[in-house]
């Protein structure tokens, strides 16, 4: 095993698996074999919480790359934040599934649409899919929109397009949500959160 | 949430009803496990089935779903009768003293103003007694028979506990131990704290479910303290900042009341909805609703709102009836919806009557999904075999499904259920073409914008005025945004007291929302969040976890609403004086001239304990409220009534009137009522449940949750397991009056036959994770099976207690 006394200490400091190597009476030079390195002390290491249940524990995401442009990082590995004070470093059974989660064969990853009466998806482009469904809305907002109600009282309203709101996407995302919906009127607003 | 996670390890009692965090919240679970050990707290469950929180309770009564409310008022009539009570508490800090209304009567399960045609009540007589001062009447000795309290005993004296053994079918022995546990936390230094989900929100009468646990925390003494409290564990990671942004029609961010037609002008919404004070000398804080409001509308819509047009009052669209998620369902299911924008949520699956809501989506003209992943709803229209059975040629919805981003490629804050703010960040991009929602949304707002701007169309002024100052209009990012709603001077804020000095600078970002005013000059977009984005940063991205309190409260670790307080009523924990009632677990005290200790202060910091202010800043009385007034649908005290589908004829509360069988107030649609199903045909109680391996119908998409529990099963009790011939592996159908399901039996000794108002009553639970998309094996959808009907207060549907029957498949 080629090791200096320097890297000998960094593999001890790794853990148990490192100082045992002492304890079995290798010395940084007789060693033969390597250990393998701890491949997460290479990944790049972001805070961030799990998405499932209320309690949002503290999640340690690490990834390949160190975020730079033009090197596209993928998510190797999920566990939990040992310094969140609510969770400290633990994960439930759901939580332990975050990778699959990120990585679920039904992720979607182009804008489809089908359409009336079809039995299938068909690809299309986001400027295809804005424009087909600002249409839409724009359509049914000119046509049902309420200024006054029958006693004259201006209600400002659009009630015939609904909003069915995530309550998993962050504050940022529901506030520009209802901010973006009441502009435009709407009143039929919900969210996953009541149920 | 009142206190937080890491406060359950403060608490002597841990009581949990209506939930099961062992299983659906394991990782917040575990400082129940703490108190236990550390504190040598007991854990008591009160569940139909004996969970995993039970199989670690010091003590475990099991209770028919439905009668929570039965068994609660049991428990409200053992501490009054047991005199085992916090006095001093309950008569300075609730409206015990409080006379109530001469005109408000209750008879035989209906109070007064009702109306049996529209299903709901004339509140007038819900009120207090006002004197010629202005402040409502009290009698300090609490011995006036008009008074909360004396109300109080009155209505609960029929809550015998034979009553609850007859109506929960829990065993009179058993109910009378759990009062005693309960009971012991009336020492004005013992708390319990208490811990549900939606095993209590999920009922036709859920919020007055938690109305009983209120009732019976403010008796005790526990709100405000280190260790009480009431407790909503609560659903998806940022269910609470959702919450509090207000993604639902009648509020608008920070619970504000959406304005109504019955508001056509800012002064007459204003004047209508800021409460009055109702005793001297009390905060009555939601007297500053105008700053609150008037700064949403500056943050929204700039120098397009001014006094002179009441802050653009115009530009928000006024309420009409009901827009929770059960009616849009049914408006959509009779056509008058024609537009649907999906966003992060499975209602096909999620909502009740599957049926129904596939039907409703049958008939939209469009329908927009926007998730990361492959949901059930995005194909409605799609045939899944039996699982779903529809014909794709006769759907003429347009249904466009949009890649969204998930937590791991999103920055961003989301709140939890403690009410604590943290920031998270992006790790790696989203698959494919993903896009973060909020890029999503700003491109359709965008193009709206630009159409109407070219083209004209209905009322475009709002849209045309809204502000959009993003660096990249397309990309709002998540630091403009949390900025935004944080709010910031527009022109210098001055010192009420003393106006030559200047409390925040023009352009700065407001430290908290005391700094709010209604002349026009600050913005906010959610007045509670104020503060988390001060000129000292983004303090939800703070993470120092250090606890010099020992209590947990880590007030440096993220921001929680409101001003970063972490025990809400906190000015309850300590006594008149301004001494804690437990000096061991100081949360607040008096200092001589302000206030200090553990947390920030619920209470003006200046308001020496002998002026009175008493804890409830939010009321106009300053107090909690034993009778709520006009607050609830149904009535000013709990009273128990019948699931809709319910295994009894009558309600053996009151086995003579129909009318209070059920919730009276509860609002049911045309054709629902029809579709409810009576026990003659479907003989047995179901209750949906959550497994610890699965989140909602989320993780049905993950391998190795798949891996864990990859198929839809059944529980159901050994004894109905005999009395069927079904063994444990067999398939079975379960079918309620709106469809079938079908399933694995999993037969257990978790499950009990019980004995109801002389019925034996057996209770099926049924794990709603399954679907015909995702890694576990196609199944069907739970919710074919549940009844289209919810709490009259808060619309959430009856998934706890319906009616099934079940057979061999």
């Amino acid at each position: 095993m080629n090791m200096n006394r320097r890297q000998f200490f960094k593999v001890c400091s790794a853990g148990l698996s490192g100082s045992s190597i002492a304890l079995m009476g290798f010395s940084p030079t007789a060693a033969q074999a390597e250990v393998r390195t701890f491949k997460l002390a290479r990944a790049t290491e972001t805070r961030n919480i799990c998405p499932y249940c209320s309690v949002s524990c503290g999640v340690l995401i690490y990834s390949t790359g160190d975020k730079s442009k033009n090197t596209p990082a993928e998510i190797i590995h999920i566990e939990g934040d040992p310094d969140n004070p609510v969770n400290r470093g633990t994960l439930c059974p759901k939580g332990a599934g975050l990778r699959d989660m990120v990585q679920s064969a039904n992720r979607l990853k182009w804008p489809e649409v089908r359409e009336a009466g079809s039995n299938e998806w068909k690809k299309i482009s986001w400027m295809e899919a804005f424009d087909r469904i600002a249409k839409h809305m724009k359509a049914d907002r000119d046509a049902n929109f309420m200024a006054q109600n029958k006693d004259g009282v201006t209600v400002n309203r659009w009630t015939s397009t609904a909003l069915l709101a995530s309550s998993a996407a962050p504050n940022e995302a529901g506030y520009l949500t209802v901010k973006m919906a009441r502009a435009l009127g709407m009143t039929s607003i919900d969210t996953q959160a009541r149920i | 949430m009142t206190n937080h996670w890491v406060d359950i390890k403060n608490a002597d009692l841990i009581f949990v009803m209506g939930g099961n965090p062992a299983e659906a919240h394991p990782c917040g679970f575990k400082w129940a496990i703490e108190a236990k050990k550390n504190r040598k707290a007991k854990l008591v469950v009160v569940d139909p089935r004996f969970n995993r929180t039970a199989s670690v309770a010091d003590f475990y009564a099991p209770v028919r779903p439905g009668s929570d409310i039965a068994f609660l008022g049991g428990v409200i009539n053992y501490l009054l009768t047991n005199d085992k009570i916090h006095h001093d508490y309950v008569k300075a800090y609730t409206n015990a003293s409080f006379l109530i209304n001469e005109g408000f009567t209750f008879d035989d399960g209906i109070f007064a103003g009702y109306n049996e045609e529209k299903r709901s009540y004339d509140k007038a007589t819900w009120s207090y007694q006002m004197g010629a001062d202005g402040f409502v009447k009290v009698d300090e000795t609490l011995q006036d028979p008009r008074c909360a309290f004396q109300m109080l005993k009155a209505h609960y004296a029929r809550y015998t506990p034979d009553v609850v053994q007859q109506v929960c079918g829990t065993p009179k022995e058993a109910f009378l131990k759990v009062c005693e546990y309960i009971a012991e936390t009336a020492a004005p230094n013992k708390t319990m704290t208490n811990l549900y989900a939606l095993g209590w929100t999920e009922h036709s009468v859920g919020s007055q479910n938690i109305r009983c646990m209120a009732i019976i925390q403010l008796l005790l003494g526990n709100m405000g303290m280190a260790g009480g409290g009431i407790n909503a564990l609560r659903g998806h990671a940022n269910v609470q900042g959702i919450t509090d942004f207000a993604l639902y029609a009648q509020n608008l961010p920070g619970y504000l009341a959406a304005p109504t037609d019955a508001e056509p002008d800012l002064k007459t919404f204003l004047d209508k909805k800021t409460p009055k004070l109702l005793r001297p000398g009390q905060m009555n804080f939601g007297q500053n609703l105008s700053k609150w409001y008037v700064s949403l509308h500056k943050t929204w819509w700039g120098d397009a709102a001014h006094k002179d047009n009441g802050f653009a009052y115009d530009f928000m669209p006024k309420l009409s009836g009901a827009s929770d998620v059960l009616s849009i369902f049914d408006q959509m299911y009779q056509g008058k919806i024609n537009g649907f924008l999906c966003q992060g949520f499975n209602p096909l699956a999620s909502v009740a009557n599957k049926k129904k809501v596939g039907d409703a989506l049958a008939k939209l003209k469009y329908m927009v999904v926007m998730d990361p992943l492959a949901t059930d709803t995005s194909e409605f229209w799609k045939p899944h075999g039996e699982f779903n059975d529809v014909k794709p040629e006769e759907i003429k919805t347009e249904v466009f499904r949009l890649p969204a981003t998930l937590f791991a490629e999103t920055t961003g804050s989301f709140t939890n259920s403690g009410r604590v703010i943290q920031w998270r960040w992006k790790a790696a991009d989203g698959p494919g073409d993903a896009k973060d929602d909020t890029e999503i949304l700003a491109n359709l707002f965008l193009k709206l914008k630009e159409m109407y701007a070219k083209d004209g169309g209905a009322y475009s002024e709002p849209i045309q005025k809204l502000t959009w100052a993003y660096r990249i209009p397309t990309k709002p990012s998540p630091e403009e945004l949390m900025m935004e709603f944080n709010g910031k001077a527009l022109a210098d804020v001055l010192d009420p007291k003393d106006p030559t000095k200047v409390l925040v600078k023009a352009g700065e970002q407001l430290p908290s929302f005391a700094m709010l005013r209604d002349d026009g000059s600050t913005t906010c977009g959610n007045w509670i969040y104020c503060g988390v984005w001060s000129q000292a940063g983004n303090l939800s991205a703070r993470r120092d976890n250090s606890d010099p309190s020992g209590l947990g409260q880590t007030l440096n670790w993220g921001f929680a609403w409101p001003v970063n307080r972490r025990i809400l009523y906190n000015r309850a924990s300590a006594d008149l004086s301004g001494k804690p009632w437990d000096p061991k677990r100081t949360v607040l005290k008096w200092l001589g001239d302000k206030w200090g200790g553990n947390d920030i202060p619920d209470m003006r910091p200046d308001a020496a304990p002998d002026q009175n202010v008493m804890p409830f800043i939010m009321t106009g009385e300053g107090v909690g409220r034993l009778f709520s007034l006009g607050l609830m649908a149904e009535g000013p005290f709990p009273e128990h009534y019948e699931p809709f589908e319910s295994p009894l004829d009558a309600n053996p509360m009151h086995p003579k009137n129909p009318k209070a069988r059920a919730n009276p107030a509860a609002r049911v649609y045309k054709g629902d009522m029809e579709a409810f199903g009576t026990a003659k045909d479907f003989p047995y109680v179901a209750t949906t449940y959550r497994l610890t391996e699965h989140f909602h119908y989320w993780t049905k998409q993950s391998k190795i949750n798949a891996i864990m529990q990859p198929e839809q099963f059944v529980e159901i009790g050994e004894e109905l397991a005999k009395e069927k011939g079904i063994a444990v592996g067999d398939k079975v159908k379960i079918r309620s009056n709106r469809g079938f399901i079908k399933g694995v039996a999993v037969v257990t000794k978790r499950i009990k036959a019980l004995d109801v108002d002389g019925k034996k009553v057996h209770t099926i639970g049924i794990p709603i994770h399954y679907g015909f998309k995702g890694a576990t094996k196609p199944g069907f959808i739970t919710n074919t099976l549940t009844p289209f009907v919810g709490d009259a207060n808060t619309q959430t549907p009856e998934y706890k207690a319906f009616l099934v029957n079940i057979e061999k498949a």
